[in-house]
């Protein structure tokens, strides 16, 4: 590993949190082999690149063209390819959600470049890159390792923890790639944000919601709780498929897998498809009112309890911590 | 209407894994193998489109002589062949994406449908590399579309809320639950699925671009504190939060 490159996506005057587990990631890999490391960020602002700083990245490239300001999977990866290939990076680093997963895939091909997806850990031994990652639903981890010139690596968010490494600066390189609008073969023509409401997959606390809550009118103890710790709603299939809950908010095996710091699992009973959705998470707390509920096998803590009475005064005592 | 679906065979979602005696694939014995149920969304569209505009739906699938099971089912679902790109043992997703992207050039389909994700390896790599070997759009994690003419509009889901996403055909289509509801084959569909071609075709060779070198269980050391519901046991779990976890 000689360069390695970063995917970079700023969000206002930040960039997402999972930019800054990646440059650290990238940062470790890079004491073990001495490698640089940059970033690529399509459209950011000075001021958000510059907070790249403070996980000690010192230089990125920067693509921003106003052809750029809409997302396209071909148009994107077709510049990323090119800047691998001009730059001669070995390594790339991406998230690995919607977009990440299918700029990596593409560059992947592009470049005839080994990937691997969705990593949650990434080594070097003997001159080789290792990483492990989850498969069947979590249910086991495999170790592998990546061939040839060029790998490439989708890593799963909020499991590379962001530490702080900060450098004096950060040099911001314009990178101008050789595509034009006949390139964007997709064309995002509306996007519909979940207004005001956190996504299970960007909130560091995730409180959800199962068959236990009994109908949506109760879910309003499920949304106090999440906005009373900051996270963000969830919600089992079982509640989904009754139509009491979009599924935006479903986590599990054919929802959105999620690892936050904290998720709270309230009147769900564990199955095996949800749990694929939530094992990662740092802390589990389980509310359930059967002691033999199988979520309580893989919860750090447990409440045995009606969750109508265990809810409020949930949210009552941590007010207390609040205040 | 040239429409080709991507099949693969996963053991079915319940499955208890227990690791092989190779120390990195699974032990198969007794384990049941099903459509990825992604697939099946898959299938289903391609299914609807040939009903709307004719044309032929063939269902791919690179894996083991075994796979012959899982590709009946598509049949049964109504596709009109298949294609089972056989090779035994471990291969990458590129290998897949590779062969797929190999046949789809002789077969030139409209489209090509594939599941979200296959869920032994939750890869979702395989979609995105093919279209980019055959030079197509994509759009992925698709969970409603509308096709009108050459015009192709997709929803899909993105971190914080949804996307409208437009292209063309020939494109590739990801599919994510909640596209449609797959159909059930009724018994004559399963017994006329015996007599649809399975076309085997030797795969493309390649050096493999991933090894697998082990596998193993995670074991994760919960805490596992469990209480009753009195007032002082909530509020100890409380302080462990507050204290243990520092979340609040
Ligand atoms: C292919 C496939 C994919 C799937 N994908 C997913 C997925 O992505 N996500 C998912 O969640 N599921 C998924 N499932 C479904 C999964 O198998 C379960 O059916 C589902 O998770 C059950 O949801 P639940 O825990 O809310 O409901 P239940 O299993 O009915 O559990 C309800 C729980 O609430 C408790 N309870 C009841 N009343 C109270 C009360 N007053 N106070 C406290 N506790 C109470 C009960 O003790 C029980 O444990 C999938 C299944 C299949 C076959
Ligand atoms: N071996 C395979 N044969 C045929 N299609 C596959 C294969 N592997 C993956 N696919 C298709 O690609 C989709 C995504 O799989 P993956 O990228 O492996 O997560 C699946 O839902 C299938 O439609």
């Amino acid at each position: 590993m000689k360069k390695i490159l970063v995917y970079l996506e700023p969000l206002e005057n930040k960039l997402k949190r999972v930019s800054y587990e990646l440059i650290t990631a990238a940062r470790q890999i890079s004491e073990k082999t001495s490698a640089t490391v940059s970033g690529i960020a399509f459209n950011g602002t000075k001021e958000a690149l510059e907070t790249a700083k403070e996980f000690g990245l010192q230089h990125t490239y920067l693509i921003d063209a106003p052809l750029f300001a809409s997302y396209s999977a071909s148009l994107f990866s077709k510049a990323i390819a090119e800047l691998i290939r001009s730059k001669e990076f070995d390594l790339i680093l991406f998230p690995a959600h919607t977009y990440g997963f299918e700029l990596a895939g593409r560059v992947s091909a592009n470049l005839d470049a080994a990937y691997v997806s969705d990593c949650i850990a990434l080594d070097i031994s003997n001159g080789d890159l290792i990483v492990k990652k989850p498969v069947y639903a979590g249910k086991s981890h495999i170790t592998a390792k990546l061939n040839g010139n060029i790998k490439i690596c989708s890593l799963r968010p909020n499991v590379f923890t962001a530490t702080s490494s900060p450098v004096a600066e950060i040099q911001i390189e314009k990178f101008e790639p050789n595509v034009s609008e006949a390139d964007r073969k997709e064309c995002v023509v509306n996007v519909m944000k979940n207004e005001g409401k956190l996504d299970v997959l960007e909130a560091d606390i995730v409180v959800s919601g199962g068959r236990g809550i009994k109908g949506p009118e109760y879910y309003h103890l499920i949304e106090s709780l999440a906005a009373l710790l900051g996270g963000a709603v969830g919600s089992s299939r079982a509640v989904v498929d009754a139509g009491w809950r979009p599924h935006s908010e479903q986590v599990g095996q054919t929802g959105k897998t999620v690892s936050p710091t904290l998720y709270v699992a309230c009147g769900i009973s564990g199955a095996i498809q949800h749990l694929a959705g939530m094992s990662s998470s740092k802390y589990i707390l389980a509310i359930n009112k059967d002691k033999d509920a199988p979520i309580f096998k893989v919860a750090d803590y447990g409440i045995v309890g009606d969750l109508f009475n265990v809810i409020p005064k949930l949210i009552e005592e941590i007010k207390k911590y609040k205040e | 209407m040239n429409i080709l679906v991507g099949i693969s065979r996963v053991p079915d979602t319940a499955t208890k894994i227990i690791i092989g005696a190779d120390g990195k694939s699974i032990d198969e014995k007794g384990v049941k193998f099903i459509i990825n149920p992604y697939d099946e969304f898959a299938l289903e569209e391609g299914l609807r489109l040939k009903e709307k505009y004719g044309g032929t739906v063939v269902t791919i699938t690179v894996g083991p002589e075994a796979s012959k099971e899982v590709i009946r089912s598509a049949l049964a679902m109504g596709a009109d062949r298949a294609v089972l790109i056989k090779t035994e043992g471990f291969f990458d997703s590129f290998f897949a994406a590779k062969n797929i992207a190999n046949y789809a050039k002789q077969f030139n389909p409209e489209i090509i449908f594939f599941g979200r994700q296959s869920v032994d390896f939750d890869s979702l790599m395989v979609p995105a590399m093919v279209a980019e070997f055959l030079g197509l759009p994509s759009i992925t994690i698709v969970s409603k579309l509308t096709i009108d003419g050459t015009k192709v509009v997709a929803e899909r889901d993105v971190v914080g809320g949804k996307e409208i996403v437009e292209t063309t055909l020939p494109c590739v289509i990801s599919a994510q639950k909640g596209l449609n509801e797959p159909r059930y084959p009724k018994l004559p569909d399963i017994l006329k699925a015996k007599n649809k071609p399975i076309e085997e075709i030797t795969p493309e060779q390649l050096e493999p671009k991933v090894e697998i070198l082990g596998m193993e269980i995670p074991l994760r050391a919960r805490k596992n504190k469990i209480v009753g519901d009195s007032d002082q046991e909530i509020a100890e779990i409380v302080k462990l939060l507050h204290e243990d976890a520092k979340v609040i």
